[in-house]
């Protein structure tokens, strides 16, 4: 790799780069995403390189080990390039075929490919996948084609051009003036126009000033930032040194929570190879800026989120959220002006500057422009990550490229917004998904996280692992957060336990306020849309726990009986042995017996059991 | 107390309070724990008070001031591991190895923990190993996977 001495060289670099590449070259692309990795991704690349070696096709194929391809429900999916077949469901297994039939052969393997749970068509080509039409990557674009370890490969696809045309024909004003001008807002949840944040530090006459990007991506059931950290890491470089040129900062960090070490390595990887190609360092490109990155990893705690608290821990204290104004815009890190954005947020920026603010502005809502990334998963048949057009309606996120709800079974909610979000009921299904739409039913956006649920989802026990969660990561600065999530959390467990009484309902209402009112911080002030929405859209389900004693959903263990249907039984024993506490005895072959006085309700007996002989009700 | 080893990891700062956190990072990751010992010396170092390290020390989930197992166990409680079933994965290796969470077995080789999301939520419920990640870890294969690290 060379080091680019100015923006020419850079030019001409990846002019010569694009004509080396042959686009006819065979290629196969293993997803090694979020949702790849856990499903066996490396041993797949390890049986084609295997295969490769054994028939000679090493030199011929190149194999790459790339980022998300979006549709996890596949795992593990492979792209066949160039004729853009993908495989899904692959294991090592399935490799000498996919080699055989289809790189020597140019056939497709119909077993692999995606087929439709309902019209049973199948389809080779990613185009034809449903799950595909209807988003609008920006920027999910380069996950599935790069190598995330190469900077040739980011340069390939036009990477450094934005910032090449930051340096070359823009002034820092100018850059905030696009920015602004494309209506992009922060990804990671509150949707504060980035235009503007940017403004606000600029303008404050002090220095150093720095560039912070936040991947303590903590909202459980989002991982859009960690696919882009780990996928696309140079993207967020760039987008973080355009900042940096438009507000004048000279040093960036970027916060990554230690749950994810492998973006941690990669975006390791891609600072180094940024620093020694030019793109950071002293005397950028030959610009005269200077500017260059650390990563600072985050030791576990989720209110680190927030951003004066992750500007608390990275100056070594514990991770206490501070009151805003001052905002860390005008007094930040080590008390200098410090612009924060999200992950996603930053990999927006090289695109906008590229292609213009007008391109940018015209996707999307009035209010909310561009696209927005979710992580689609729970109840649905297509799990995975999308990228629609800010304003595509929670319908066809779930049923178009969702595929609807496993099972068949019924719609009951959507949860958006992580521990600080809500739950939409199907009332809301053809709502145009945008920061504000969401706001008003009781949720909020967020960092994109999209869990659906069907009925085997209890909402008031959904109220109650949001609780539990923000009760265990409450840094317990301010009273109002502090007490309040663990009375609600007492509340919520004497319902579920059949000790509920209607007046409990209101006690929580009045919780509800003062914390959304008095908490310092957003953990405080947002955790009550979890309750909120859930006692607005289903107070029929607190009311069975209350009045009935019942959870129909079949999900609150005090409230439910397990028994053993001797008929069914075959007396395997897999049930007495996960049985902690030794309630379930009898022959063995013979059918099993459970004490319900030791019964303690873990459930362990019912997943263990392959005969469906454990019953709840 | 093991003094070079501590001395290859301070110098790799500057010995400003603000390296607290990078610092007990890379004193947890090398010997698994936070040794008081080795925490004195951090406070002279960095000039940074024994009651602020222990602030921090116990206010962040990743770090332990008691030694943790060879292997660490992190199971997935976020919200799509939650409601396919991430706590019973949960009661059934801690069943399976004896420990409650948080807690590491008598021969020091797994500490069972939580986290609040691992970013696999499309293969829920998910858990952990070292630094690999298991998909799909239903109750049923608890013990497959263990067994690959006994």
């Amino acid at each position: 790799m060379p080091k680019f001495e100015s923006i020419d060289h850079l030019r001409e670099y990846r002019r010569q780069l694009i004509a080396k590449r042959d686009p006819n070259q065979s290629q196969v692309l293993v997803c090694a995403g979020p949702g790849c990795l856990p499903m066996g991704s490396e041993e797949v690349a390890a049986a084609f390189r295997e295969e490769f070696e054994k028939n000679g096709l090493g030199a011929k194929v190149l194999l790459k080990e790339c980022g998300c391809h979006g549709l996890c429900a596949g795992a593990v999916r492979v792209l066949i390039r160039p004729q853009e077949i993908t495989y899904q469901q692959v294991t090592p297994g399935d490799v000498p075929e996919i080699v055989e039939k289809t790189l020597k052969e140019g056939q497709v393997v119909e077993r692999l490919v995606y087929e439709d749970l309902h019209t049973h068509e199948k389809a080779a080509y990613k185009g034809e996948i449903p799950f595909f039409k209807g988003q609008m990557p920006i920027v999910l674009r380069k996950l599935d084609v790069i190598d995330p370890t190469s900077l040739d490969d980011y340069l390939a696809m036009g990477g450094y051009r934005g910032l090449r045309k930051a340096l070359l024909e823009m002034k820092p004003d100018d850059i905030i003036d696009a920015i602004d001008k494309s209506g992009l807002r922060g990804r990671g949840g509150g949707g504060f126009p980035t235009g503007r944040k940017w403004r606000i530090c600029q303008d404050v006459e002090d220095e150093p000033k720095f560039i912070i990007c936040n991947g303590d991506e903590g909202d459980p059931g989002a991982f859009m930032d960690r696919a882009v950290m780990e996928g696309d890491p140079h993207a967020v470089l760039e987008g973080m040194i355009i900042g940096a040129y438009a507000i004048g900062a000279s040093k960036g960090y970027i916060y990554v929570r230690h749950e994810y070490p492998l973006a941690v390595s990669r975006l390791q990887l891609a600072i180094e190879q940024a620093r020694e190609s030019g793109f950071l360092g002293k005397n950028i490109l030959r610009s005269g800026f200077d500017f260059d990155i650390k990563i600072s990893r985050g030791a576990g705690a989720f209110v680190c989120g927030e951003e004066t608290a992750l500007i608390h821990s990275m100056e070594g204290n514990i991770g206490e959220p501070s009151p805003r104004p001052p905002y860390p815009a005008q007094s930040g890190l080590f008390g200098k002006p410090t612009v924060i954005n999200n992950v996603e947020t930053w990999a927006n920026v090289p695109e906008i500057i590229n292609l213009g603010a007008d391109w940018y502005a015209a996707i999307g809502t009035e209010k909310s422009k561009g696209t927005k990334v979710f992580s689609l998963v729970g109840a649905v048949n297509q799990t995975g990550l999308v990228e629609v057009p800010m304003g595509t309606t929670l319908r066809q996120i779930v049923y178009d490229l969702g595929g609807g709800i496993k099972g068949d079974r019924d719609f009951k909610a959507v949860q958006t917004g992580g521990p600080s979000g809500g739950c939409i009921p199907a009332q809301f299904l053809d709502l145009p998904v945008d920061y504000d739409s969401l706001q008003s039913v009781g949720s909020i956006m967020g960092s994109g996280g999209m869990i659906v649920m069907d009925t085997t989802s209890c909402m008031v026990d959904v109220a109650r692992y949001f609780i539990n969660f923000l009760y265990e990561e409450s840094c317990g600065k301010c009273t109002p957060c502090r007490e309040g999530l663990k009375n609600l959390l007492f509340i919520l467990d004497e319902i579920i336990h059949g000790r509920g009484s209607e007046e409990h309902l209101a006690l929580m209402e009045e919780l509800c306020g003062t914390m959304a009112t008095a908490s310092i911080c957003g953990l405080g002030k947002s955790a009550v849309n979890p309750i909120r929405s859930t006692m607005k859209y289903f107070k029929d389900e607190y009311l069975a726990h209350i009045r009935d004693k019942k959870c129909h959903a079949l999900v609150c263990r005090p409230l439910l009986k397990y028994t053993i249907d001797p008929e069914t039984c075959t007396g395997c024993l897999a049930c007495v042995r996960e049985c902690p506490v030794g309630a379930i005895s009898g022959k063995k072959k013979m059918a099993q017996e459970l004490d319900q006085e030791l019964c303690v309700k873990c459930g362990l007996c019912y997943e263990a059991c392959q005969f469906e002989a454990v019953k709840v009700e | 107390m093991d003094l070079p080893r501590l001395e290859t990891i301070l110098s790799r700062y500057e010995g400003e309070s603000w390296d607290l956190i990078p610092v007990l990072q890379d004193i947890q990751d090398s010997y698994s724990y936070l040794p008081k010992d080795e925490l004195q010396v951090v406070s002279e170092r960095l000039n940074v008070p024994l009651t602020q390290i222990y602030s921090v020390a116990t206010f962040f989930k990743m770090f332990s001031l008691i030694p943790k197992g060879k292997h660490q166990i992190k199971v997935c409680l976020g919200t799509t591991c939650h409601l396919k079933g991430g706590g019973r994965v949960v009661e059934s290796l801690s069943h399976r190895l004896g420990v409650e969470v948080g807690y590491t077995t008598k021969d020091m080789q797994f500490t069972l923990e939580t986290v609040g999301c691992l970013g696999s939520c499309a293969q829920a419920p998910v858990m952990m190993v070292d630094d690999k990640y298991y998909g799909r870890s239903t109750v049923d294969k608890v013990p497959k996977i263990l067994k690959l690290y006994k």
